[in-house]
């Protein structure tokens, strides 16, 4: 009795209050993203980047937040109303669904179920769908354009990121987060990322899903859907305002979400590296890490041509990581017979 | 199939040697400069607007209203205007506009002149709201900035605000050194140049150089080495 009214009553204001607490984080980490991807887009280019607005240019996301909150939002003729409203909001739900269930900490989590896994990736395709309803309701030809580019992109690194991911749960054998970074306690040696003994491919396996969530979120030198020195600003051409706002907002928490999902899957999650002090710190500091490996990566490399991304899929990753599931599929059937599967 | 894992592997190779040269400039200082609050040297052969010359023992402008500065100007864009003041040798200048609006910057007037009157400021901030702040009134200018220096005004001048008050800058060079009163520019420019004791870094400098003495060859400054990018491994 308790418990149904432990579940009635007490639940829907946990998870509530989960889902207010990672808006929040996701909001706050778009809006100080674009300000380190600019600081570090300066760095590397040798400049200072923003440094007018508040110390260093700390204010200037909120500035850019107001200013884009002003705008108007403007709808163009003839565009489909529905969805062109509806393709923000689509592109950014996913994102906030799937970090409920990633475990900052052993306890810090919005939801603890135990096919976090198979959640996230089931929401995972569904922000590059939103960005081409975005982009075909538009009815501009530079949204269509990037519309089509993002949907071969997507069916192209769909398949290795899945690839990848049934690698790690045959090798962890469960799709239950939390679990998967509990298996990986006591030194980074224990890291999913050093698992020679199952999948001796195991470090080329983080580099294609590094690779694929690249591809997954548009981040250069995958950003085909914006190109903004050919299509304008691909398939956010005609949104203005928040309306725009939203799908910038969306990229950095696919980009956040993308980072965890590796960190929790190769890099040992809120384990500690030594083995001693576990925490969400550490949680924090590894993702971040991506996340500006993320952003070294765009200011270092140009954009692919969309024939070079295709082989770059459908020649290398696809084969690599097919061959690195059926070896450890093999591995597995040979030395671990007892595995908990 | 070898020729094909020598390509992906090699190809991955050359990405990590991309992204280590990045975080190696990742970490170095910033070579931006930012503008408003620091500023670049003006280089000194900088060829702004023209302005008068304060001769230093009187204060006064050097200038004595020959008007050709004027003939020279292809823009027809100076006005000169000058009146011979009581007791005075010469004429004084009492009038020098110029319509920057239509100054090409050519400098055919500096070369004109024949006593070094006028010179090219050093002034580049230039911006402004409307076409009248570019009828410069580079008389009042200069009793303006004589005023400032503490020589009292020759006559009672209006004087219009400019807009960018000329910094604290060393003294741009007279273009011909030696240039004496009397000879015009055309008598003088072979022999000056000859004598010119550093050599003038410009192309066309040089080749009058040459021109000159075709047997000696022209002292050329060397131009600016690129600081050399380190060479990534192979």
């Amino acid at each position: 009795m308790t418990k149904l009214l432990k579940m009635m009553v007490a639940e829907p204001y946990r998870l509530g209050l989960a889902l207010l607490v990672i808006m929040s984080f996701v909001g706050l980490n778009a809006a100080y993203l674009v300000w380190v991807e600019r600081k570090g887009a300066g760095r590397f280019q040798r400049r200072p980047g923003p440094t007018e607005v508040g110390y260093a240019g700390l204010i200037q996301p909120i500035a850019d937040a107001i200013k884009l909150l002003s705008k108007q939002l403007i709808l163009p003729d003839g565009v489909d109303a529905t969805l062109f409203r509806l393709a923000p909001l689509v592109v950014m739900a996913p994102a906030l669904i799937s970090l409920a269930v990633v475990p900052f900490s052993e306890k810090l989590l919005g939801r603890d179920i135990n096919l976090g896994l198979l959640l996230i990736f089931a929401l995972g395709s569904i922000n590059v769908m939103a960005i081409m309803l975005g982009g075909w309701s538009s009815r501009n030809k530079y949204a269509i354009i990037s519309a089509a580019r993002v949907v071969s992109q997507n069916v192209a690194y769909e398949i290795p990121t899945l690839l990848v991911v049934i690698t790690m749960i045959m090798v962890t054998g469960s799709m239950d987060l939390n679990e998967i970074v509990r298996q990986q306690a006591g030194g980074f040696w224990r890291w999913n990322l050093f698992r020679w003994d199952v999948n001796p491919l195991a470090p080329v396996t983080f580099l294609i899903f590094f690779i694929c969530m690249l591809a997954e979120t548009n981040r250069a030198p995958f950003d085909m859907a914006e190109a903004e020195s050919e299509l304008v600003a691909g398939a956010y051409t005609e949104y203005s305002g928040m309306g725009f706002g939203v799908f910038f907002m969306a990229e950095y928490a696919n980009i956040l979400l993308g980072c965890s999902v590796a960190t929790v899957l190769f890099l040992g999650g809120w384990q500690s590296p030594v083995g001693i002090f576990s925490g969400v710190f550490w949680f924090l500091a590894k993702m971040y890490f991506l996340v500006f490996s993320v952003i070294w990566v765009r200011w270092t490399f140009p954009r692919t041509q969309f024939y070079g991304l295709l082989n770059l899929s459908w020649k290398i990753l696809i084969p690599v990581s097919l061959f690195a599931l059926i070896l450890t599929s093999a591995m597995l059937k040979i030395f671990h017979r007892f595995h908990s599967v | 199939m070898k020729r094909a894992f020598k390509e992906i592997i090699s190809g991955f190779y050359s990405l990590v040697i991309g992204m280590r040269i990045t975080i190696g400039q990742f970490f170095k200082r910033t070579v931006t400069v930012q503008y408003p609050y620091a500023t670049l040297p003006i280089p000194a052969r900088f060829r702004g607007h023209i302005e008068l010359v304060r001769d230093p023992e009187t204060g006064q402008p050097k200038c004595y209203a020959c008007k050709l500065c004027e003939r020279a100007c292809p823009s027809d864009c100076i006005l000169v205007d000058g009146a011979k003041l009581e007791g005075a040798k010469k004429k004084s200048v009492t009038v020098y506009k110029l319509d920057f609006t239509k100054c090409s910057l050519c400098g055919s007037c500096v070369e004109a002149c024949r006593d070094a009157a006028i010179r090219y400021s050093r002034d580049y901030n230039l911006a402004g709201f409307s076409k009248e702040e570019y009828i410069m009134d580079l008389f009042a200018k200069l009793q303006a900035e004589a005023q400032a220096a503490g020589v009292p005004p020759e006559a009672p001048a209006t004087v219009r605000p400019v807009k960018s008050e000329p910094a604290a800058l060393p003294q741009t060079q007279a273009l011909v050194p030696g240039a004496r009163q009397g000879q015009t520019q055309q008598e003088l420019r072979p022999t000056v140049l000859a004598q010119t004791q550093t050599p003038l870094p410009g192309a066309r400098q040089s080749q009058v150089q040459q021109e000159l003495r075709p047997a000696a060859p022209a002292p050329r400054s060397e131009p600016p080495k690129m600081e050399p990018v380190k060479a990534a491994a192979p």
